[in-house]
């Protein structure tokens, strides 16, 4: 069949679009995605003759996943919305929280604020003008404790992009459930605990990677026993995109880290399928819908045959690759901001196409501010449209079996392995940051990038084109800054004159001697946490034993 | 060295806890590939940092990268500091994630522009030379 399309494809190439081309040249000499992919005028099955369904797509909920992790996907459950939010203090994202639950957000998901992703308190110098600005400040479980006040951590799932210091996050979170009387094996959720893609991309690190792997094999080791409901981990593919890496590079990066991650648990001692069905991913969902989708899809095909072939796992939910999607900050314009809902849309759908397990979609805003609360609203209704009236949700995979996207499905694999077997040359992904070559690769694909805009080869409505003078910005939601800070300190300073300091001292006394020996740290700092230790204290006596990351700065 | 006799010298710095370098990165090689002597300072400097880099280096312009919403305490606390050590006659800039309201506040304090997402880097460029041609 493939040869008689072959050739009858050949024969419209010169008696059709030859002629047509004449009269009407193509708009480019190149059509490329937004990664800068080449794309040709047409698929047909001839691009495809390889493709056994049984082998390389296969049903939904069966091996390799092309088509979907679960049986019945959407049918069954929609994905989460999970809108990421957080800033000043714990009370006012408590509020939004709770704002967002009642207008029909089925999780939640957490933003700290820069000194709590660093394990700084908010009365520490480096905290002055960050305290509570992009994201919320959390000092202790008394903060952590307001934050959740009145939200059932028993039903509510609850994500937390925290990754240095996640260790100490997760134990607050853990007391608080305690606290409302919810067992840690029945709370749910996840920590984003991805260290590695801090160095490659989003450089939030404290310690170096060593002891910072042992930090994460901790956790999974002791997840898998107390929460096992808990997903460990959430290997990131989003910062890697929004640093500018192309979709084959998150794509290749992102799953060469989740390799580094189950060796790591390995060679810790663990049984693969014990931590691994607790691991989960998270990838950005940028404008190229085909490319993002045919994304999606191989990463479930690629990250199933590594979890069976390479790692020999047994249980099938150690071969789902699961995932959490961002719609891409990075394509955001400060320009003409309304138009950031119509990629906020065709990004989200691209997540929906591709079988995301939960989508948090942008607001409009975020070029210039942290969300305000309209923008917010609309960004969740946004997937609620989606969701219950576009249709998308009705079948699963509805981009399956396109010539187009099955055939980028399996170049986008290709590639993708191409890299991660480079990166395993070089001895894993730790070796591989060392060298600086994922930080190199996403630097040289960014400036590409940039240089396409700047030349227009790649058009950016309201920046490059289409430009118009616009009326004043409406008020964003504004955060001064000091005010938060001052808040934060009147509690840090009210909390330290009535916690049992003899405590904090003994339990950090204890934490420093595990982390100078080879226990499972969990308990220590989850006793830690719950007689009120600051998260800056803790973090300090890891830093003292661990030293902190260095990073080799080059542009 | 002035700009009038060689290159332009450039310091590009990431203050504050923030480390989204990527708008970094891409301005300190696009003022290098225009012909300027770029410095970067790498992340997580402090006002006190970046002043002392600056004056070290002798550089013409300061390039501020800032996306964590601290700016309205880095650049004045940058621009006081410049005007401790007598060295007003630098040409300070930046970029990243900042609201237009904020914009003709840090204008006044003395930060010559800011560039928001989508600039393009040409139009930095070209706002550094023609601001330096004069001098």
């Amino acid at each position: 069949m493939n040869d008689s399309i072959k050739k009858e494809k050949e024969r419209w190439k010169n008696k059709m679009v030859d002629s047509a081309v004449k009269r009407y040249p193509e708009r480019k000499e190149l059509f490329t995605t937004v990664s800068g992919k080449p794309i040709k005028d047409l698929y047909t099955p001839a691009d495809i003759p390889e493709i056994d369904y049984l082998k390389k797509l296969s049903f939904p909920g069966m091996y390799p996943f092309t088509r979907g992790i679960k049986a019945t996907m959407y049918r069954g459950r929609l994905w989460t919305m999970r809108q990421f939010s957080g800033f000043a203090t714990a009370e006012e994202s408590n509020r939004r929280y709770r704002l967002l639950l009642e207008r029909g957000q089925t999780g939640l998901s957490v933003a700290f604020d820069l000194p709590t992703l660093m394990g700084y308190d908010s009365d520490h110098l480096l905290a002055i003008g960050e305290v509570g600005k992009c994201g919320v400040a959390v000092d202790s479980l008394q903060d952590m404790e307001t934050l959740f006040d009145g939200i059932p951590l028993g039903k509510v799932t609850t994500s937390m992009t925290i990754n240095a210091p996640a260790a100490i996050l997760l134990a607050m979170y853990i007391a608080v459930a305690e606290k409302q009387g919810v067992k840690p094996d029945h709370i749910g959720g996840t920590v984003q605990n991805d260290i590695l893609k801090e160095y490659i991309a989003q450089k939030e690190w404290i310690f170096p990677p060593l002891p910072s792997m042992r930090i994460i094999t901790d956790m999974f080791a002791y997840c898998s026993k107390e929460i096992p409901r808990w997903n460990t981990i959430s290997i990131s593919g989003y910062h890697i995109r929004e640093a500018g890496a192309t979709a084959v590079q998150e794509l290749a990066f992102t799953l060469a880290n989740g390799i580094a991650y189950v060796q790591a648990g390995i060679d810790a001692g663990l049984e693969v399928d014990e931590f691994a069905p607790r691991l989960s991913f998270f990838f950005n969902s940028h404008n190229d819908l085909f490319e993002e989708v045919a994304k999606f899809r191989a990463a479930r095909r690629i990250w199933a045959k590594v979890m069976k072939e390479r790692f020999k796992a047994k249980k099938e939910r150690s071969w789902w690759l699961r995932f959490h999607t961002q719609t891409a900050g990075c394509s955001l314009t400060a320009q003409q901001i309304e138009n950031n809902i119509v990629r906020v849309t065709i990004q989200a759908l691209a997540g929906i196409l591709g079988g995301t397990q939960s989508l948090h979609t942008n607001s409009k805003d975020e070029a210039l501010a942290v969300p305000a609360e309209e923008a917010a609203t609309t960004a969740l209704r946004t997937q609620q449209i989606l969701a219950y009236e576009s249709g998308v949700a009705n079948t699963i995979d509805p981009l399956g079996g396109s010539y187009f996207v099955e055939k980028l499905t399996d170049e986008m694999e290709e590639e993708a392995w191409g890299y991660i077997n480079k990166i395993d040359e070089m001895g894993g992904m730790i070796a591989a940051i060392e060298r600086g070559f994922p930080q190199k690769e996403i630097m040289e694909a960014a400036y590409r990038y940039q240089q396409a805009i700047e030349k227009k080869e790649k058009i950016i409505v309201g920046v490059n084109k289409f430009l118009m003078e616009e009326e004043e910005q409406p008020p964003f939601l504004m955060i001064d800054s000091e005010v938060e800070r001052a808040k934060q300190i009147k509690k840090l300073q009210a909390l330290r004159s009535k916690r049992n300091n003899s405590k904090v001292k003994e339990c950090l006394k204890r934490l420093r001697l595990a982390a100078r020996g080879k226990e499972n740290l969990m308990p220590f700092i989850l006793e830690s946490v719950k007689v009120y230790t600051f998260l800056g204290e803790i973090v300090d006596v890891l830093r003292e034993e661990f030293g902190e990351y260095q990073e080799p700065s080059v542009f | 060295m002035s700009p009038s006799k060689g290159k332009i010298r450039v310091l590009i710095a990431k203050p504050g806890l923030d480390g989204h370098d990527r708008g970094a990165k891409i301005i300190a090689r696009a003022f290098r590939d225009a012909g300027m002597e770029v410095i970067y300072t790498g992340l997580r400097q402090t006002p006190e940092q970046i002043v002392t880099a600056a004056i070290q280096e002798d550089v013409d312009v300061i390039g501020i990268s800032i996306l964590s919403g601290a700016h309205l305490y880095i650049f004045p606390r940058i621009i006081e500091l410049l005007k401790e050590k007598g060295a007003t006659d630098m040409l300070v800039i930046g970029g990243g994630i900042i609201p237009e309201i904020d914009i003709p506040k840090l204008k006044q304090m003395g930060v010559a522009e800011i560039f928001t997402p989508g600039t393009l880097t040409s139009n930095a460029i070209e706002f550094v030379k023609e601001k330096l041609q004069g001098k």
